[in-house]
Formats: structure tokens, sequence, C-alpha cells
């Protein structure tokens, strides 16, 4: 028993060996390895949409870019025509037309000039096929409950039913209160949208789309309009001239209450993307270990490690849009709500 | 730095997408889900509370019913009660009657044998006055002999009676 377990170990240890040494011809001619780079440039947005480089070949799709040139109006064209000396497509430094591409951004020639670019990009893909599921998935189940209401859930439908109705129950309901209807299709498009989009990222090779700060900024500004825009009385008057202050300290409370409507949505602005883009820097870490070690034998480590990040993201995945959701209802709650107790706690 | 910079593209498509996306869900997937929920909600609520009130009726069904058996027990025992007084009533008037009936057919008995008697003494005595007239003829018409003869005569006579 022992003695098997002895020889087992052995074999293991030898097989790393060998594994380390071709591993190290590998490394012999990719040098300058930049970890870093390489992460910023996974939780980034590109041009094109990259799964795998083997050896020298990259296995990527080219992606339309769309820019708007005050010149010219609208151009349109491949990604792929961006080509370096070798004939390669190259995103990092290459010239197609009036365009330059530098570090995946494009700039009009004449740097004078200033193109906008609404490139369909990495992350407006992943956009775009996160919308196909969620409007496939919702479509499919709103269907069955048009067809018949009573009937006990099915299928996917008892799967998003208790999900749906806790967001009713528990955040909806008792974060707005009587109104809370209005609000729903908000509330249930972001949480869905923000979980599928998180899993989405999630799937090796995918975008990260929740950890893009403009994503996030539009989610944000959106809370932030629909707060501020069924803001009753109450509200606007608990800011302006919140009850039962004195005077003197109305200049301090003022200007915390009115930075305040602002400070709420930027933190759900930045606590969704920060969420996101530390778990994919993390697990894309420790992965890129083996590359600093340059060494196979980190592989196990850096493959439980990541694993467990990984499931950890899972999590968080739904944690964090939840948590959008649950906070946004807040909001919403605390500036439609009539009551008349005096120190009211704020959301943070 | 690239990454805290919302890039104008990106945030157009998205503002884009997402605002289609809310759009066409809330008007054709959370509404009927959601009207859909509620309704199951409320049938359910209905259902249980509808199972709740037939129960209490069935209690008071049952309440209604075990009194209605105590009446009816109440009934028949008073009933069976009566049954009996009547009848010990009729059984002791069917006593009086029968023995008010005998009675009377001793009495009537006893009225007829006292006329029936009355009527053999008044027998006896006509039959004993003819008798005796008989007697007298005969001493009358035997009177014309001696006087021996004559008493001779009664005491026969006297004896013919008595044998009859």
């Amino acid at each position: 028993m022992k003695v098997s377990r002895f020889f087992q170990s052995l074999v293991v240890v030898f097989l790393l060996g060998i594994a380390r040494l071709s591993f190290a011809g590998d490394t012999a001619h990719v040098k300058d390895f930049n970890v870093g780079e390489t992460i910023m440039h996974h939780i980034g947005d590109s041009h094109e949409w990259h799964f795998a480089t083997v050896g020298q070949t990259h296995v990527t799709i080219p992606l339309p870019v769309i820019v708007y040139n005050p010149e010219k109006g609208l151009d349109m064209f491949m990604a792929s025509n961006f080509k370096d000396a070798t004939g390669h497509m190259n995103l990092m430094d290459a010239q197609y037309g009036d365009y330059v591409i530098h570090h995946d951004k494009i700039h009009h020639k004449n740097e004078a000039i200033h193109v906008m670019d609404f490139s369909i990009t990495k992350n407006v893909v992943s956009l775009m096929i996160s919308a196909a599921l969620l409007l496939y998935i919702f479509f499919t189940i709103a269907k069955r409950y048009k067809k018949n209401a009573l009937s006990a859930p099915s299928g996917m439908q008892s799967f998003f039913e208790p999900i749906i109705n806790y967001l009713i129950e528990e955040v909806a309901k008792p974060a707005i209160g009587d109104k809370y209807k209005k609000y729903l299709p908000y509330l249930l498009t972001v949480f869905f949208f923000i979980w599928f989009n998180n899993l989405l990222g999630l799937v090796p090779g995918g975008a990260n789309l929740t950890g893009n700060i403009a994503v996030t900024l539009c989610l944000a500004v959106l809370t932030f309009l629909i707060t501020n825009l069924s803001g009753n009385g109450y509200y606007w008057k608990h800011i302006l001239w919140t009850p039962g202050v004195p005077l003197p300290l109305r200049v301090i409370i003022l200007p915390i209450e009115v930075v305040g409507v602002f400070t709420k949505p930027l933190s759900l602005m930045i606590r969704l993307f920060a969420n996101i883009t530390a778990g994919h820097i993390i697990i894309l870490s420790f992965i890129g270990l083996i590359f600093i070690f340059k060494s196979v034998l980190m592989a196990p480590v850096s493959i439980g490690f990541g694993l467990f990040m990984s499931f950890m993201e899972l999590f968080v995945a739904i944690m964090q849009a939840y948590i959008f959701t649950l906070l946004s209802a807040m909001y919403i709650g605390s500036a439609v709500e009539v009551h008349d107790h005096a120190d009211h706690d704020h959301g943070h | 730095m690239n990454l805290v910079t919302p890039e104008f593209g990106l945030l157009f498509w998205q503002i884009l997408i997402f605002g289609i996306v809310l759009f066409l869900l809330s008007k054709f997937a959370w509404k009927p889900i959601v009207t859909a929920l509620e309704e199951r909600e409320n049938t359910i609520a209905d259902a249980l509370g509808a199972a709740e009130k037939a129960k209490e009726e069935m209690k008071n069904l049952q309440a209604s019913n075990e009194k209605l058996l105590q009446e009816a027990r109440l009934e028949r025992d008073k009933i069976l009660k009566e049954a009996q007084v009547t009848a010990s009533g009729l059984i002791s008037e069917a006593k009086d009657k029968a023995s008010a009936e005998a009675n009377r057919l001793v009495d009537n008995a006893r009225v007829a044998i006292q006329s029936e008697k009355a009527a053999a003494l008044a027998e006896v005595k006509n039959t004993a006055a003819s008798l005796a007239l008989e007697i007298a003829e005969k001493v009358i018409r035997k009177n014309l002999s001696s006087d021996g003869a004559q008493k001779t005569l009664v005491d026969e006579f006297i004896k013919e009676s008595k044998l009859n």
C-alpha cells in the first residue's frame, strides 16, 4: 500500500520533470512575455475576438470597425485590414486608409482630426449575444405563462420563477413599497442583464462586459435618472431642506445631500466595474503565475487557485447583480416613499 | 488609464441595445410573467381560503348533525315512554272492562237464577194450590161418606202429594 503510493508520487514527479523540460524549451523564444499587459488586454475591449494563440498563429475573429470621421462621415471596414509588414493582422501598430491603429485604438492619421469609434468591438458582440440570450430565454418563459398562468412551472420556467419571485417579493416590494410594480421591468432586466453578462464573462474567451466602465456607467445613469425623475416632493425636500436640522448645520448638510444624489449611482457604477474586473484580474494573475515562474510545476497551484476563484466568481456574478438591483430598488424606494418619521436612514 | 475611461462607442451600443432589451422584455416578457405570477398567487390564496371555509362548514355541519341525532334520541325515548304509558293504560282499562263485564254477567245470572227460582216456587205454589184444590174437591166428594173414610183419604192424598 505504502510502497505503491510512493511509486505513484515518483511517477508524478518524473512526468512533471519531463513536462518542465519541454516547456522550458518552448519558453526560450517567448522571452519577454508581459503578464500585466496580457491581463489588461484580456479585460479590455478589442477590435478582434481573440481566442487563443497556437505557436505563432492567432485564433481570432476580426470584428467590423465603424468610425465616424468628421471629414467623410461614417467609415466601415473589417479590423483585419490593419496589417503589419508581414501581412498579418496587427492591432498594435498598423495603418489602413486614413486610419492608424495603436494599441487597439483607432486614430486619424492626421492627429488634428478626432474620429469617433462606433466599432462592433468584442464587448459589443458580447452585449448582442447576451441581449439575444435574454430575449430568447424570457420570451420562451413568457410564452408558457401566457398559455396557462396556473400550470406548475416546468423547464427553464421553474429555474427562473423563484428568482423572479424573489426579486419581486424580497427586493422590489420591501425596498420600494406600494409603487413597486412600475419599476419591476427595470429591476428585473438590470438583474438578469448583469448576471448573464457576468457569467458570459467567466466563459473562457468571453468578454469582460460588466467589468467595463462604459457599461456600468450606462446602468448607473439609468438608475440615477429613474430615481430622480420619480422623486416626489418629500424626496426633494429631504435633500434641499432636510427636516429637523438647525439652520447653521444646513450649510453643511445641503452640499452633503446634493453630493449624495450623485455618489449613489457613482458607487453603483464603480462597485460593479471593480468587482468584476478584479475577479478577472485575479483569475488571470493565477494563470499568469505559471509564466512568471516559467515552470509547469506552478500549474497545479494556479489551477487550484484559479478553480477556486472561478467558483467564487460564479457566486460574485449573481451577488453583484443582486446588489446592483437591491441598491437601485432602495434608491428608487427612497425617492418615491411617502412617510413621516423624521430621522430616515439613507442608503449608502 | 484606458480601463477607467468609458469608451464612447461602447457606451452608445450599450444604451441602444440595453434600451431595446429593456423595452422588449418589459412589454413582452415581464408583463405577462408578473401578471401570471400574481394571478397564480391569488388563485392559490383563494383556493386555500375556500378549503378553510369548507372545513369550517364541515365542522358546523357535523355539530348540527350531532345535535339532530341527540334530539332524535330524546324524541325516541319520549315516544317510547308515552307508548308504555298508553299501553299500560289500555291494559288496565281492558282489565277493568273485563272485570266489569264479568260482574255484570254474574249479576245477570244471579237475577236470572232468582227469577227462575221465583218462577219455580210460584209453580210449586200453584201446583200445591191446585193439588190442594183437587184434594179439597176429592175430600168434599168423600165427605159424603164417613169421617174415618175422609181421614184416610186425606192421609192418602198427603202421602200421594209427598211422593210427588
